[in-house]
C-alpha cells in the first residue's frame, strides 16, 4: 500500500477527479471559508456596528438626490471614503467614520478619484456654485474633466412614491419612525420650498437644510434634490465635538 | 408533442407575465425592460413553434440527436458574439477614455455622460465578452474533453441566449440610469434574478454532460470552469441581496449597507476578477494551449496544487480594496497577506501554461496563435505579481483611488483575458466551419502585434498617471501646505489620458482586424499570402567547398 502510494502521490486527487459531485462540494466547501471569516464578524463587533451621535436617515429629498447620484454613476469618479492619512484629512476633512454610512444602502465608498472625495462636501460650497458647476463644471473649473449635468435643472423631480421607498429603506433596516413614513410624500416638497413651514421636518431630521436648492423655488428639480443631498454629506456628525472624539479615543483597529 | 405544447406554453406564460408588469410599471426603465423581455418570450415561442418537425411528431417519432456528433451550434453563435461584444466593449472604452481627455465629449445629455458609459463599457467587457466566451468555450471543451455531446441540448440553448437576453438587460439599463450602484453588479434586481435562473441551468448542463462523460477523469479545465462556475452563483446571490421598492419597478435598495455592504461588494469584486476572469479563463488556457502547441500539459502535479491554492486563497483578497477605509483593520490586514499568498497558485498556473511550450517553442516564430498566447500568460504573469504589491497597504496608500488601479485592471483584461479568448477564437474558426486554417496568419500576426502594442501604450502611460497623482495629492511645500489643489492634479494628466486613448485605438483597431479575419474565414475565403515562416534555406547552397573549387 505504501509503495503504491509512493508512486501515485495524487492517488487520491484521482478519486475525486471521477466523482463530480464530491469534487463539486469539496471546491464549494473551499471558496466558502475566507469569505465567512472576514465577513461574519462585520455584523457583531463594536467598530462596524456602533452609533454615533448626530448620524441619522436622509429625509426624502436628500435619499431621492442620492438616487440621482446613483443613476448617475457619480461613484464611478468620486469616493466618499477619507483615509486617515495628514494630506486627504487636511484636504477634505476628518477621515470618515463607519457608522456615517451605515444607512446607506447601498454604499457609496467609491475606489477612484478622478474628481475629489465627496464625503465631507456638505456646506463647503453655496448652493448657486453646485447649480453652476453640476450645469458647465468647466465654467467654474477650466481643468474639470467633468460631465455637463444641465439637464438635472431641466428635469421635474420624479422621485416616484416616497413612502413606498422609505418602506424599503425602512424593511432593510433605516430606523425611519411611522410618522417619517406617512409624511415622505409632503417632506420631499417641504425641504425644497421656501413657503413651507420645515419646524416639522427639522424636529424629526435634525439638521436637516430646508430651503430652495436649485434658484428655482417655483419648480421642484432633480437639481433640488441631488444638491440637498450633496449638502448634507457628511454633515451629520460633529467630528471635532467631545462626545465625537470620545467614540473615536476609544476607536481601536483603525 | 407534449413537449412543443409545453415549451410554447411555457414561452406564452412568460409573454403574458411580460405584458402584465409592462402594463403595471411604475417607471420608464422598468417598462422598457418588461418590453424587451416581452419581446424574447415572442421570439422563444415563435422559435418553439417553428423549429419542431411536426410530421415526425404526428408520426410519433421523436426525433434524436445524432450523440456521435459533438453539439456546436450554440458555440459557431458564441465565436460571432463573443467577437462582436469584444469590439463593443473595445470602442465603447475608447469613447469613455477620450471623454476623459475632451470632457465635451459628454455630449450634454443624460444618456452619453461617462457615469453611464462607464459602466456600460466595464460590463460590455467583462460580462458580454467575458462572459460569451467563457460559456462558449466551456461549452466547447467539456464536449471535447468528456468525449460526450451536450447534455440537455434545451436548457443550454435557454443558457446561451439567456445570458445574451442578460447582457442587452443590463446595457440598455445603464444608459437609461437603471442601476444599483455597485461596481460590476450594477443591474438591477430583476436582471440579477434573470442570471440567477440562467446561471443554475448553467451549472445543470455542465455537469449533467460531465456526468455522462465516456473518459474516466474529469479534465482538468473542467475543474476550473466548475469552480467558476459555483463560486459565481454564490458570489451574484450574497451579493444582490436588495429588496424592490416596487414589484413593478427598477429600483431596489440592498439589504447591506456601510462598512457590511462595502465588504460583501468587494468580496464579490474581487472574486468576479478571481473566478470570473481569471478561473475561468485558465480552464480556457488548460485547453486551448496543448492543443496549439500538440503538447500535454507540463505538470499534473502542479495543475492540482495551484487549483486548490488559487481557489482557496482567492476568496480572501477582496479587503485590499479597502485598505485605510472605514473597514477594521484586521480585516484589512488579512485581505493583504492572502493577497499576497495569492501570487504562488497564480504564477503556477502561468508555469505551467508557458512550460506546456517545452519542445515547441520553435511555434513561436512560426505560429503567430502560440505567440499569442505566450504573450497572453506573459500579461497573467506581470498582472498577478503587480496585483500583490499593490495590495501591499503602504503601496495602496499610494496607488489607490488613482489610474495605477485602471492600469493594472487593463493589463490582466487586455494580456491576459483579451488575448488568451482571441487565442481561442483563431482555434474555434476554422474547426467550427471546416476551414483548413483562418483567413489569413499574417493578419493574427498584425493583431497581436498592434494588441501588443495598445496595451503597453495603456499600462504605461496610467502608470505615469496614477503614481504622478498619487504624489501630488500628497505633496507639501517648505511652508508646510499642501502644494496642490486637486483641480491641478486633473489637469497633469492630460497627456497621459491622450496616450491612453491612443492605445485603445491600436488595441481596437486589433480587434476590428480579427472581426474581419473571422467574417472571412467563415464565408470560405483563404488569403494568398507568403506563410509565417524560418529565414530561406537553400540545401543546394548549404555544403563545404570542395578542394580547389570556385
Amino acid at each position: 500500500m505504501t509503495a503504491e502510494t509512493k508512486k501515485e502521490p495524487y492517488a487520491r486527487h484521482k478519486k475525486l477527479e471521477r466523482n463530480v459531485a464530491l469534487f463539486g462540494a469539496l471546491a464549494f466547501a473551499a471558496v466558502t471559508v475566507g469569505g465567512i471569516v472576514e465577513i461574519a464578524p462585520l455584523f457583531w463587533i463594536d467598530n462596524t456596528i456602533e452609533k454615533v451621535e448626530g448620524v441619522r436617515p436622509y429625509t426624502p429629498l436628500e435619499q431621492a438626490g442620492r438616487n440621482i447620484y446613483i443613476r448617475e454613476g457619480c461613484y464611478v469618479c468620486h469616493s466618499q471614503m477619507i483615509r486617515p492619512f495628514r494630506d486627504e484629512v487636511e484636504r477634505y476633512g476628518h477621515y470618515s467614520l463607519a457608522a456615517e454610512s451605515m444607512y446607506d444602502h447601498p454604499f457609496q465608498w467609491g475606489s477612484k478619484r478622478t474628481g475629489p472625495d465627496l464625503a465631507r462636501v456638505g456646506k463647503k460650497y453655496s448652493d448657486e456654485w453646485h447649480v453652476q458647476h453640476l450645469s458647465n463644471p468647466q465654467a467654474v473649473v477650466p481643468e474639470s474633466v467633468m460631465p455637463q449635468y444641465a439637464f438635472l435643472a431641466r428635469n421635474d423631480l420624479n422621485a416616484g412614491d416616497m413612502k413606498a421607498e422609505l418602506t424599503a429603506l425602512y424593511r432593510v433596516g433605516v430606523p425611519y419612525s411611522k410618522t417619517d413614513v406617512e409624511k415622505a410624500n409632503d417632506d420631499l416638497k417641504t425641504q425644497a420650498d421656501p413657503a413651507a413651514d420645515p419646524s416639522d421636518l427639522v424636529k424629526r431630521y435634525p439638521k436637516a437644510q430646508a430651503r430652495d436648492f436649485d434658484g428655482d423655488p417655483a419648480r421642484l428639480t432633480e437639481m433640488d434634490a441631488l444638491i440637498a443631498y450633496l449638502q448634507v454629506l457628511g454633515t451629520m456628525v460633529d467630528v471635532d465635538g467631545a462626545k465625537a472624539q470620545e467614540v473615536l479615543a476609544k476607536e481601536k483597529g483603525r | 408533442m407534449e413537449s412543443v405544447v409545453a415549451r410554447a406554453g411555457l414561452w406564452l406564460a412568460a409573454l403574458f407575465v411580460a405584458i402584465v408588469f409592462f402594463v403595471n410599471a411604475v417607471d420608464t426603465g422598468f417598462a422598457i425592460h418588461m418590453a424587451v423581455f416581452g419581446l424574447a418570450a415572442l421570439a422563444g415561442l415563435v422559435i418553439a413553434l417553428r423549429g419542431t418537425n411536426y410530421l415526425a411528431a404526428a408520426g410519433g417519432v421523436r426525433v434524436v440527436a445524432d450523440q456521435g456528433r459533438y453539439d456546436d451550434d450554440l458555440i459557431r453563435a458564441g465565436v460571432i458574439l463573443t467577437t462582436f461584444w469584444g469590439c463593443v466593449g473595445f470602442l465603447v472604452g475608447l469613447f469613455i477614455a477620450l471623454q476623459l481627455a475632451f470632457p465635451v465629449l459628454n455630449l450634454g445629455f443624460e444618456y452619453t455622460t461617462f457615469g453611464r458609459l462607464r459602466p456600460l463599457h466595464t460590463s460590455a467587457v467583462i460580462f458580454a465578452f467575458g462572459g460569451t466566451a467563457l460559456i462558449t468555450t466551456s461549452f466547447y471543451i467539456v464536449q471535447r474533453s468528456c468525449r460526450a455531446r451536450l447534455a440537455l441540448p434545451g436548457l443550454a440553448k435557454f443558457v446561451f441566449w439567456g445570458y445574451q437576453l442578460f447582457i442587452v438587460l443590463a446595457a440598455t439599463g445603464y444608459v437609461l440610469g437603471v442601476t444599483q450602484g455597485k461596481e460590476y453588479a450594477e443591474p438591477e434586481w430583476y436582471v440579477d434574478l434573470w442570471l440567477t435562473l440562467v446561471w443554475v441551468a448553467y451549472l445543470a448542463v455542465f455537469v449533467a454532460t460531465i456526468m455522462k462523460r465516456k473518459e474516466p477523469h474529469i479534465y482538468v479545465a473542467n475543474w476550473f470552469f466548475l469552480a467558476f462556475i459555483l463560486t459565481v452563483a454564490m458570489l451574484h446571490l450574497a451579493n444582490n441581496m436588495n429588496l424592490p421598492v416596487s414589484l413593478f419597478g427598477s429600483r431596489s435598495y440592498p439589504v447591506w449597507a456601510g462598512v457590511q455592504g462595502a465588504l460583501i461588494q468587494w468580496w464579490y469584486g474581487h472574486n468576479a476578477v478571481g473566478f470570473f476572469l481569471t478561473a475561468g479563463f485558465l480552464a480556457m488556457m488548460y485547453y486551448f494551449v496543448p492543443k496549439q502547441a500538440e503538447r500535454p500539459i507540463y505538470s499534473y502535479r502542479l495543475s492540482i496544487l495551484h487549483f486548490w491554492g488559487l481557489i482557496f486563497l482567492y476568496i480572501w483578497a477582496g479587503p485590499h480594496h479597502l485598505h485605510y477605509t472605514a473597514l477594521p483593520d484586521w480585516a484589512q490586514t488579512l485581505g493583504m497577506v492572502f493577497s499576497i499568498m495569492l501570487w504562488m497558485p497564480s504564477w503556477g498556473g502561468m508555469i505551467n501554461g508557458l512550460m506546456t511550450l517545452n519542445g515547441a517553442w520553435d511555434k513561436v516564430r512560426t505560429d503567430p496563435i502560440i505567440r499569442m498566447m505566450v504573450m497572453s500568460l506573459a500579461f497573467y504573469g506581470m498582472s498577478t505579481f503587480e496585483g500583490p504589491m499593490m495590495s501591499i497597504k503602504s503601496v495602496n496608500s499610494l496607488s489607490h483611488y488613482t489610474d495605477w488601479t485602471i492600469g493594472h485592471v487593463h493589463s490582466g483584461a487586455l494580456g491576459w483575458n483579451g488575448m488568451i479568448t482571441f487565442c481561442a477564437i483563431y482555434y474555434l474558426t476554422p474547426r467550427l466551419w471546416g476551414r483548413e486554417r483562418m483567413f489569413s496568419s499574417r493578419m493574427i500576426n498584425w493583431h497581436f502585434w498592434l494588441a501588443t502594442l495598445g496595451i503597453v501604450f495603456y499600462a504605461s502611460s496610467m502608470w505615469v498617471a496614477g503614481i504622478t497623482q498619487g504624489l501630488m495629492w500628497r505633496e507639501y511645500g517648505a511652508d508646510g501646505y499642501l502644494v496642490n489643489s486637486f483641480a491641478e492634479t486633473v489637469a497633469a494628466l492630460h497627456p497621459m489620458y491622450l496616450l491612453r486613448a491612443f492605445g485603445g485605438v491600436l488595441y481596437l483597431s486589433g480587434g476590428l482586424i480579427m472581426a474581419y479575419n473571422v467574417w472571412q474565414t467563415i464565408a470560405g475565403n483563404l488569403r494568398q499570402e507568403e506563410p509565417l515562416r524560418l529565414a530561406a534555406h537553400d540545401p543546394a547552397k548549404d555544403v563545404p567547398l570542395a578542394k580547389g573549387g570556385i
